[in-house]
C-alpha cells in the first residue's frame, strides 16, 4: 500500500516482535526528535511500568495493525531526553495551537502515515486529530478490535489539523529550543487572531508564548488583547522584556498598559525603556485614560503651513512606522500651533510644488488634552473625522486621536 | 498618576463573584427541601451540623479556587491532562446524567413555587426555560454576572421569612453549637442527607472554571480565598434560617414529614402571608438561579474536558456540541416537569446516587492535582492542610456512600 495510516491510539499497546517472532513488549510511547527530523518518529518505547526499552526507527522492519516487526534486536534502555517529544506524554490530551484554524485545541489522537524508507517502514506524523471521531477511537481502543473500530469510526466525520499547522505550547524556553519549536507559524497569523489565542491560554502559557515571540510580533498581538489580560502578562514578564515589548507598541497603548499596573511595577518597566518610545509614554501617562490626552497617540504628521505638497509627502516618507495608517496632515504655524488639517490624499494628488495653503486646508476641529473621551467620540461622529488633533493649553499640537482609538473606546463600554 | 486610582477598587470587584455564586447555588431546590425537611421533622436539633458542613465546604471550595487561580485551567482540563481521555469521558458522562436530573429538580422548583402564586406550570416553565436560554446565550458575561449577584441577594428572602416566623432564638442558638446524635434511623438519614447534598461534584467544576474565567491570578488569590470562605458561611446562614423557619412554623406545631419545598412554604402560612410568600419567592429565585447555572456549567465542563469548542461567545456552527448540550439540558430538564406522571422523585433520587458515585473520584483527583508541584508550584497543600483535606474527603465519601445506600434502599423498598 502506498499510503497507509496508523493512529497513535492504535500504536500504543501494539505488540513488538523480535527477529524470531518473539514478543519483546508492547509500545508504550513514541517520540519525535524534531532536530533530527520534523515529522518522522525517531524511536518507540516498549515495555512495562518500570523499565522501558528504546527501539530506534532504523531497527524497525515492518509496521502494521498486527504488530511491529524488528530487523534488529539490540535495544537500549530508555533514558529521558530533553530533545525528544514524547507523543503520549507531551502531546496527547494537551493543548496545542492550530495556526490555520486560529484556535487552541486539545489533542485527542495523532495520525501517522506508514511509509517505506531505505527498505524499512517508518512512521511520519501527518495530522493531529480533534473532534468526535478521535474521541470515539480513543474510548473504543482496547474494548473493540482495532479493525472494527476503523470500520465504525468511518461513519463519523473526521476533524484533523495538518501537523504543519500545529504549534506546540511549551513553557520552558530551553526545551523550546531543544524541540526546535519555532514561532514562525504564529508570527504569520494576524495579530488579532493571535491575541484571541493568547487570551484562551492559561497565564503561564501566555507568558511563555509572548516571551518566545519577537518583541515586535508580541507587541502587535498584545495590543489586541483585553486590557486586564494585557496588564497581567506584562506584569509577569521580566521588566527588561516587558520594556522591549512596550517600546514596540503604539505609545498610547503602551501607556494604557502601564497605567493598569501597580506603580512600582510600571516604574520598573519605564526605567528599562529607552529612547523616543519612553519619552512618549511618559508624557502620555500624565493624562487620565478617559480624556483626549489618554486616547491620543503622540505620533502624527505635522508640516509647516508654508510647505508645499512635496514637503508633505517627504514628511510622510520620513516616518515609515506611521505611513501605513496615516490619513490626515496637520498644518502648524511657526510656534507649533495648529492652523489647519487636510486629508493626506490631497497632497498626493496635487502637483509637488503646490503650496499646501492653496489646497484649501480645513479649519481644524481640535480637542484639548483634558477633554472627556465621550466628547471626543462625539466630535468624530459629528464631523465624520478620521483623525482629531489634540492640543495643549498653548494651542500646540500634543498628539492625535485616530478613528481606531474611538472604535476601541466605544467597544469597551 | 490618574490611571491608577481605580486599581484597588477594581481588584476587589474582580475577585468577588465565583465563590459566592457557587455557594449560593448550592442552596437550590434540592438543598432547600433537605433543610426544610430537617427543620420540619426535627426542629432545631440538626442545626449543629451546619458548622462542620461549612468547614467541609470551605476546604473543598478553597482547593478548587486555588487550583483555578494558580493553573489558569478548569478542573476538567486538568483531569483530562493528567488522567487522560477515558477517565474524563466517564466523569463527564456521569456529570451530565447527575446534572440533568438536578436541572429537572430545579425546573420543578420553579413550577411548584410559582403555582403557590397561582400561575400554572404550563405557562411558567416554558417561559422560564426560554428566559434562561436567552439570558445565557444572548447576555454578556458582565451583565449575566450582575444578574447572578443580584439573585444571590434575593436569598435574603429566607432570612426575613425565618425572622417573621418568630422562632425560639434561644433554642436555635443552643442547638447550633450543641451536637445532638440520636440513634433514630430517620434522624441519621437526615444528617447524612444534609452533609451529602452540601458538596456536589458540579460545584467543583463550576467554581474552578469561574475563577479561571474571571482571570483571578495566583497573586490576587488571597482575596479569592476570603470570598470563598464568606460565600460558604453565607450559604450556611441561609440554610440556618430555612431550618429555623421550618422548625418554628412546622415542627413547633406538629413535627411531620414534608412532601416538597412548597409544602414547607404552605406550612409557614399561619405565620402571615409575608413569611409564606417570601419563602416561596426564595424557592423560585433559587430554582431559577440553579436552572441557569447548571446547564451552562455542565456544557462548559464537558466541552472543555473532551476538547470541543465551547463558549457563549462562539456561534452555533463553531461550537455545535456545546450548544446542543446546553439546549438539551434545558429542554429536557424543563420538559419532563410538564409530563404528567413523570417519576421525578425517582429521578432525583437516582441523581443523588450518581452524584455520590462521582464525588469521591472528583475529590480524590482534586487532592492529587492540588498536590502536584508541577502544576501548583509553591501553592500545593501544606501537610496540615492535606491532613484536613483528606479527613474532609474521607468523611464526605463516607457520608455520600451512606447516602447512596440509604437512597437505594429507599428506591427498592
Amino acid at each position: 500500500m502506498a499510503e497507509q495510516l496508523l493512529y497513535l491510539t492504535e500504536l500504543l499497546g501494539l505488540k513488538v516482535y523480535g527477529l524470531k517472532g518473539r514478543v519483546l513488549g508492547r509500545v508504550s510511547d513514541a517520540a519525535l526528535v524534531p532536530v533530527v527530523h520534523p515529522v518522522r518518529i525517531d524511536r518507540l518505547f516498549i515495555g512495562g511500568a518500570f523499565t522501558w526499552l528504546t527501539v530506534r526507527q532504523e531497527q524497525v522492519r515492518r509496521i502494521s495493525l498486527d504488530g511491529i516487526y524488528l530487523s534488529e534486536e539490540n535495544l537500549t534502555p530508555y533514558y529521558p531526553d530533553e530533545s525528544t517529544l514524547r507523543l503520549a506524554q507531551d502531546l496527547l490530551d494537551q493543548q496545542i495551537i492550530d495556526a490555520q484554524g486560529r484556535k487552541v485545541v486539545r489533542v485527542n489522537d495523532v495520525t501517522f502515515e506508514v511509509t517505506s524508507e531505505a527498505g524499512h517502514d517508518v512512521l511520519m506524523i501527518r495530522e493531529v486529530d480533534i473532534g468526535l471521531r478521535s474521541v470515539f477511537r480513543r474510548l473504543a481502543q482496547g474494548v473493540l478490535p482495532r479493525r472494527m473500530i476503523r470500520r465504525l469510526q468511518s461513519r463519523i466525520a473526521p476533524n484533523s489539523i495538518g501537523w504543519e499547522y500545529c504549534s506546540i505550547i511549551e513553557r520552558d524556553p530551553q526545551r523550546r529550543l531543544r524541540l526546535d519549536i519555532s514561532t514562525s507559524l504564529l508570527e504569520r497569523m494576524r495579530p488579532a487572531d493571535l491575541a484571541d489565542i493568547v487570551e484562551e491560554l492559561s497565564p503561564e502559557d501566555r507568558e511563555a508564548l509572548i516571551v518566545a515571540m519577537e518583541p515586535e510580533t508580541a507587541a502587535e498581538a498584545l495590543s489586541e488583547v483585553e486590557p486586564d489580560i494585557q496588564a497581567r502578562i506584562i506584569e509577569a514578564l521580566e521588566a527588561e522584556r516587558a520594556a522591549d515589548i512596550l517600546e514596540e507598541m503604539d505609545p498610547d497603548e503602551a501607556a494604557d498598559v502601564l497605567g493598569d499596573l501597580e506603580e512600582t511595577t510600571s516604574e520598573e518597566i519605564l526605567e528599562e525603556m529607552e529612547g523616543a518610545p519612553k519619552a512618549d509614554v511618559e508624557e502620555l501617562l500624565e493624562y487620565d485614560e478617559d480624556t483626549a490626552g489618554g486616547l491620543m497617540n503622540t505620533e502624527f504628521i505635522a508640516v509647516h503651513d508654508s510647505a508645499c505638497a512635496a514637503d508633505a509627502i517627504e514628511a510622510v516618507r520620513s516616518q515609515p512606522d506611521l505611513a501605513d495608517g496615516v490619513t490626515t496632515l496637520f498644518l502648524i504655524d511657526i510656534d507649533g500651533r495648529l492652523c489647519g488639517f487636510m486629508p493626506v490624499t490631497r497632497a498626493l494628488l496635487a502637483r509637488p510644488e503646490t503650496p499646501l495653503s492653496e489646497l484649501s486646508p480645513e479649519e481644524p476641529v481640535t480637542a484639548h488634552v483634558g477633554e472627556k473621551a465621550a466628547k471626543v467620540a462625539e466630535l468624530f461622529d459629528k464631523y465624520n473625522l478620521l483623525a482629531l488633533p489634540v492640543v495643549d493649553d498653548e494651542g500646540r499640537i500634543a498628539g492625535a486621536v485616530t478613528a481606531d482609538d474611538i472604535i476601541t473606546l466605544l467597544r469597551r463600554k | 498618576m490618574f490611571r491608577r486610582t481605580r486599581y484597588h477598587l477594581a481588584l476587589f470587584f474582580a475577585v468577588i463573584g465565583p465563590g459566592f455564586i457557587t455557594a449560593m447555588v448550592d442552596n437550590d431546590a434540592g438543598g432547600i427541601f433537605t433543610y426544610s425537611q430537617a427543620g420540619a421533622r426535627y426542629g432545631y436539633l440538626p442545626l449543629w451540623t451546619l458548622l462542620p458542613i461549612t468547614v467541609l465546604l470551605i476546604v473543598t471550595q478553597e482547593m478548587c479556587s486555588r487550583m483555578g487561580a494558580v493553573t489558569g485551567k478548569g478542573l476538567s482540563d486538568l483531569i483530562r491532562e493528567e488522567f487522560g481521555l477515558r477517565t474524563t469521558f466517564f466523569m463527564m458522562a456521569a456529570l451530565v446524567a447527575a446534572n440533568l436530573t438536578n436541572v429537572m429538580a430545579n425546573f420543578a422548583g420553579v413550577a411548584s413555587s410559582l403555582e403557590l402564586f397561582g400561575v400554572s406550570r404550563y405557562i411558567t416553565v416554558p417561559f422560564a426555560s426560554v428566559a434562561v436560554w436567552l439570558l445565557i446565550v444572548k447576555g454578556t458575561y458582565g451583565r449575566v454576572e450582575k444578574i447572578f449577584l443580584f439573585a444571590t441577594v434575593l436569598y435574603v428572602c429566607y432570612i426575613v421569612s425565618g425572622v417573621l416566623v418568630k422562632p425560639d432564638w434561644k433554642e436555635a442558638a443552643i442547638y447550633s453549637v450543641r451536637p445532638v446524635v440520636m440513634l433514630d434511623p430517620g434522624y441519621i438519614t437526615m444528617l447524612i442527607g444534609m452533609a451529602g447534598t452540601s458538596v456536589a461534584p458540579w460545584m467543583q467544576f463550576y467554581l474552578q472554571a469561574a475563577v479561571v474565567e474571571k482571570g483571578v491570578s495566583a497573586k490576587e488569590y488571597a482575596g479569592s480565598r476570603v470570598e470563598v470562605i464568606v460565600g460558604c458561611i453565607t450559604m450556611s446562614v441561609i440554610a440556618f434560617f430555612i431550618i429555623v423557619a421550618c422548625a418554628g412554623a412546622i415542627h413547633s406545631v406538629r413535627p411531620r414529614d414534608i412532601k416538597d419545598a412548597t409544602d414547607a412554604a404552605l406550612g409557614l402560612k399561619p405565620f402571615g402571608d409575608a413569611a409564606y410568600l417570601l419563602f416561596s419567592a426564595g424557592l423560585f429565585n433559587a430554582s431559577l438561579f440553579a436552572a441557569c447555572i447548571l446547564p451552562l456549567s455542565t456544557s462548559y465542563t464537558v466541552c472543555e474536558g473532551l476538547g470541543f469548542e465551547s463558549g457563549v461567545n462562539k456561534r452555533f456552527r463553531e461550537a455545535p456540541i456545546f450548544y446542543w448540550l446546553f439546549t438539551g439540558l434545558i429542554v429536557i430538564g424543563a420538559g419532563v416537569v410538564l409530563v404528567p406522571g413523570f417519576p421525578l422523585v425517582r429521578m432525583i433520587l437516582a441523581s443523588q446516587v450518581i452524584n455520590g458515585i462521582l464525588l469521591p473520584f472528583v475529590l480524590v483527583f482534586m487532592i492529587i492535582l492540588v498536590n502536584k508541584p508541577r502544576l501548583m508550584k509553591k501553592w500545593v497543600n501544606s501537610q496540615f492542610y492535606n491532613a484536613v483535606a483528606w479527613t474532609s474527603v474521607v468523611v464526605l465519601i463516607g457520608l455520600t456512600l451512606a447516602l447512596i445506600a440509604i437512597t437505594i434502599r429507599g428506591m427498592i423498598g
